[in-house]
């Protein structure tokens, strides 16, 4: 019995972590199913987006609603800078190119939050704990920690929030028209520049939230950054233009690195979750490299 | 052009003979600190080593892959042992057989590429990445059960001569790297090449013409692998001077990836351009911080602002000129030419019927 409350614990944690995961793994497909651009910086902007919220919370003192408010406002400004002066040059420029190009714009970001903020770890306090729930602990012997739930709760709000956006808004549904096909959007009338602009600053918010709950648990530096990498096999196998692909995903990782990591990561010395996700992910992209949600990719000759 | 020696142009044996008394007569006679051959030019022929060996399953097979300092990694790692346990095997020899163990990862995580491109491929080669590092970090084996992390690297010995000094560390890494570019160059010409570049601007028409993809991109991924080890090899034996996985992380991997694409995707050139510009635009710039400003700006910042320009430079080059430095290079070299030949119009046509 205590070994399945166990294996239970470890599968609860690990749910939990992946929708940490699944935060980060939002703002890609938000970005993708919108332009069908893989934006490689999101990583950077999870990280840029949380610093600048620490600095204005820490250096000015400005109080914390105040402080996300201006985060907030800050990454719109990133996403139309983004907008004006890469993307829309690159209109026509093939996938590979654009990718290329989002990760320079992913060096721009870490740089620039470093220059303006320092690069010491940062601690960010948000009242919530990251320590075992007593009531939980007590009642139903599992240990799970009050950030996790938090992080559960806040994927879950934004994934149903935007999950009702895209099916039943007039936005949303412009939205899908430009993932579709940005020119015949763009000729009825569609404003492709509004659209994106409001695509990468919606990804942008994303991108704050994600860094909180990191940020609160790690700490605000520059892993982060790598921590995002990890929300790549997350996308491959929930498919890249699926939101609820994203959540599954997230929880389909965090569950399964945590599990390897505590049965089989011993035998080999541990630390397996390193890697773990990506060599999932290559098993996926083998039997179905479009993931679980996402569209079939068909090319034409 | 006709060829003159071989399958070689008059201008091909020109370049050569330029670099080649560049390289061994001039850059020895002129320079005697030891900072520029054991800072700047060694870690610049092995990274452009590896730079070529991106190029190769980037530039030339348009796959997007993203783990070179793993095969770098595995290379150095595969020296190291080799040099220890089977000593018979010598300098060289086991430069080539860790070049080759390199290659053998290259096949493995390359395999994927048959089935995925762009993003999913490069996720596909990141689990290379952190695969090998990983290996190296957990099983001692690999580090001959040390436990400080930093295993000081063996002493180079070719044919029983020691190789200790910079100057003729330089020169291992330059014969090395000659070789192993007139062998790119080569690959990159001929058919194997074609292939390559087949498989990279369509690879369907390329199936239907009859090129294998299987064997075409199992090539260049191990081909890419092997160089790749090698230079990681190279790396820790004459730059480094030890081991030490940490080197080799996933900043590496971007930093050749970087070198490849503002170098200039599909040269060979290209690779040295770009190693060279993103070794010394960090030197340049401190030397700036230090000199002009006196140290006012703190170095943390100079780094910040470094990645910043990096940054900016790959998202301009994509807008302006995808096709990188090497592509300025040859722009230049074009309208020089034209205004060196007699005059407008006339100029223009020469060089036209020339080609």
């Amino acid at each position: 019995m205590n070994e399945l409350l166990f294996f239970m614990e470890v599968l609860v944690g690990g749910l939990l972590a992946g929708t940490m995961y699944s935060l980060v793994a939002l703002g890609f497909v938000l970005i993708f199913k919108a332009s069908a651009t893989f934006n490689f910086s999101q990583g950077a902007m999870v990280f840029f987006s949380v610093l600048a919220f620490c600095g204005f919370m820490q250096d000015f003192n400005i109080p914390f609603v105040l402080a996300f408010i201006l985060a907030a406002f800050l990454m719109v400004v990133v996403g139309l800078c983004t907008e004006r002066l890469v993307l829309r040059p690159l209109m026509n420029a093939s996938e590979d190119t654009v990718l290329m190009a989002t990760i320079g714009l992913g060096y721009v970001l870490e740089g620039l939050a470093q220059a303006a903020w320092g690069v010491e770890v940062r601690r960010l306090d948000l009242g919530i704990g990251d320590f075992p729930v007593p009531w939980i602990a007590d009642n139903l012997k599992l240990f799970i920690s009050a950030l996790d739930i938090t992080a559960g709760l806040v994927a879950a709000i934004m994934i149903i929030g935007l999950f009702l956006l895209f099916k039943y808004t007039k936005i949303g549904l412009g939205l899908r028209a430009v993932a579709d096909d940005a020119g015949a959007a763009s000729s009825i009338g569609i404003p492709l520049k509004h659209i994106m602009l409001l695509v990468w600053s919606a990804a942008g918010v994303v991108a704050l939230v994600a860094g909180m709950m990191w940020g609160a648990r790690a700490g605000v530096q520059f892993a982060l950054v790598d921590l995002a990498l990890k929300a790549l096999p997350v996308l491959i196998i929930g498919g890249f233009s699926s939101i609820p692909g994203a959540i599954i995903g997230g929880l389909i990782i965090g569950a399964v690195e945590k599990i390897l990591e505590v049965y089989i990561g011993p035998f080999f010395g541990g630390a397996i979750e390193g890697w773990a996700p990506y060599v999932l992910a290559i098993f996926f992209l083998l039997y179905r490299p479009e993931g679980l949600f996402g569209e079939k990719i068909i090319r034409r000759v | 052009m006709k060829p003159v020696f071989m399958t070689y142009t008059k201008k091909d044996l020109i370049n050569l003979a330029v670099c080649m008394v560049l390289s061994v007569l001039i850059i020895p006679t002129f320079i005697k600190t030891e900072y520029w051959y054991t800072s700047i030019l060694i870690p610049w022929l092995c990274l452009a080593l590896a730079t070529i060996g991106q190029q190769i399953v980037m530039g030339y097979t348009g796959q997007l892959a993203l783990g070179a300092a793993g095969f770098m990694a595995a290379g150095a790692f595969a020296m190291f042992n080799l040099i220890l346990r089977v000593p018979d095997l010598g300098f060289v020899g086991s430069l080539i057989v860790s070049g080759l163990i390199a290659a053998a990862f290259g096949i493995l995580f390359g395999l994927p590429s048959l089935k995925v491109r762009g993003i999913y491929l490069m996720v596909a080669t990141l689990a290379s990445q952190f695969f090998i590092i990983w290996m190296i970090d957990k099983f001692g084996w690999f580090k001959n059960y040390d436990s400080s992390g930093i295993i000081t690297a063996q002493d180079i010995i070719i044919f029983g001569k020691p190789f200790t000094t910079p100057l003729a560390m330089y020169f291992v890494c330059l014969a090395v790297t000659t070789i192993l570019t007139l062998l790119a160059m080569n690959m990159a010409r001929g058919s194997t090449g074609r292939n390559w570049m087949a498989v990279r601007d369509m690879d369907i028409a390329a199936e239907s013409m009859g090129v294998s993809l299987l064997r075409t991109k199992v090539q260049a991924f191990a081909i890419s692998a092997f160089y790749c080890g090698v230079a990681g090899a190279l790396f820790a034996f004459c730059y480094l001077k030890s081991l030490e996985p940490v080197a080799f992380d996933i900043k590496l991997s971007f930093k050749i990836l970087f070198m490849c694409i503002l170098g200039g995707l599909g040269t060979i050139n290209g690779a040295f351009i770009g190693a060279a510009f993103i070794l010394l635009f960090p030197v340049l710039l401190n030397a700036i911080g230090n000199n002009v400003f006196h140290g006012a700006i703190d170095a943390t910042i100079i780094s910040s602002i470094e990645q910043v320009i990096f940054g900016l430079l790959m998202i301009i080059f994509m807008i302006y000129e995808p096709l990188g430095m090497a592509k300025l290079w040859e722009n230049l070299k074009q309208s020089m030419k034209l205004k060196l030949s007699s005059s407008g119009i006339k100029g223009v046509k020469s060089t036209v019927l020339k080609k």
